[in-house]
């Protein structure tokens, strides 16, 4: 028999105050449909989510390390950047 | 949780203070559990006979509670880790069902509750699973007969949600009697949500190792072909017929397999597979009778 794995999914879990899905994790997987319900066995068992997307870790493109000056550096002295020098209103949540 | 309101101003504090207020609003997971039971009426009606009651929450407890041993003895030796983890999850949901029901067994009918030392803490669903004899259980044959491999699992975990599925939800529903009893009707409502995903686990993994490799088509039909003489006994049992049937039918036929034709197993009662199955899952709260769990 052959010994080939089940592809890598990652997995996003929205929880039920969050706003975002956020990444809790990766399993192994046949197909998407099998990815979604194995998340939800692995990853919300403890009341944790409302909603689950995952995706085949070979579909995310990813920033390289070796990029992180070009990529990240420049945006580390513009302050100007941030809306912090607005008065936000007390209604306005999640900013 | 009484945690005491952190002082800022007390230098002894730490970090976690903030954590452990009784406002858990600030945790985003794992909050908000409900007592299923909440606000239910737990008086038996007085149409209901309460030792006939007893005996029913007995039946359905003893399936959930059987079931879900064999389901845990997969607990690291499932095929991987995402399949343990989800035998697991099926094995707790239907442990969380037969503690519910042999509480209310309990509450019914107390004399179906075996006796204890008066110093035991055991209580009574706990007394329920580990104090009665292999003889005392009501539980259909097909939940106790031993675990064959991944298919026969699935074959047997099918058949066994798609029937306590139809069950249940007819009991969420005035049209059956015992519906009358609050608590058993809550159970079930409970229970429908669970079933359905044990159902559609099962189903497509029912369908997928039919429609796979030769391998697991001939394992899945031999498991299926191995577990069918008992599903005769579990129909009766749950007084479930075409309801079950139809579903079952549309997975048969989805999957390309034919419906058995194997006769259903003679006899009554159960097999000796029971008294090892409890032998192993008694044997630790026989022995310390007073302990504490």
């Amino acid at each position: 028999m052959s010994e080939r794995e089940w592809p890598l999914y990652e997995v996003f879990v929205r929880g039920k105050r969050g706003l975002n899905h956020v990444h809790v994790g990766s399993l192994h997987a046949a197909d998407d449909e099998m990815a979604v319900r194995h998340a939800r066995d692995v990853y919300t068992r403890r009341n944790e989510g409302v909603s689950i997307w995952v995706v085949k870790a070979e579909d995310i493109t990813a920033s390289s390390p070796d990029e992180k000056d070009p990529f990240f550096a420049p945006s580390g002295d513009k302050v100007y950047r941030h809306p912090t020098f607005y008065s936000i209103p007390d209604d306005v949540p999640h900013m | 949780m009484a945690h005491s309101t952190p002082d800022p101003n007390d230098e002894h504090g730490t970090v976690y203070d903030s954590l452990l207020g009784t406002d858990t609003s600030h945790w985003a997971f794992g909050t908000d559990f409900e007592d299923p039971l909440a606000g239910v009426d737990t008086t038996v009606p007085a149409e209901l006979d309460a030792a006939e009651l007893a005996a029913y929450c007995l039946a359905l407890a003893d399936d959930a509670l059987v079931m879900s041993h064999r389901l845990s003895e997969w607990c690291s030796n499932a095929p991987d880790l995402e399949e343990d983890i989800a035998l697991a999850n099926i094995a707790l949901d239907l442990l969380g069902q037969a503690r519910l029901l042999l509480a209310r067994a309990a509450a019914a009918d107390p004399s179906v509750v075996p006796a204890l030392p008066e110093v035991s803490p055991v209580p009574a669903e706990d007394a329920l699973a580990f104090f009665r004899e292999a003889v005392d259980f009501r539980n259909v044959r097909l939940v106790e007969v031993p675990n064959g491999d991944f298919a026969h699992t699935m074959a047997r975990l099918l058949l066994f949600v798609t029937v306590r599925l139809a069950a249940f939800e007819r009991l969420a529903t005035p049209a059956d009697p015992w519906s009358s009893d609050p608590v058993l009707a809550a159970i079930a409502a409970k229970g429908v949500k669970e079933l359905a995903y044990h159902r559609d686990y099962s189903g497509r993994w029912f369908l997928t190792l039919a429609q796979g490799t030769e391998e697991s088509r001939r394992r899945l039909l031999a498991g299926l072909a191995g577990i069918w003489p008992l599903y005769d006994e579990l129909r009766t049992a749950y007084g479930v017929g075409p309801e079950a049937d139809v579903v079952l039918d549309q997975v048969f036929a989805v999957s390309g397999v034919e419906r058995p034709d194997e006769a259903p197993m003679a006899g009554t009662g159960h097999t000796e597979a029971l008294s090892r199955l409890l032998a192993e899952m008694q044997v630790v709260a026989r022995a310390h009778p007073e302990g504490l769990w």
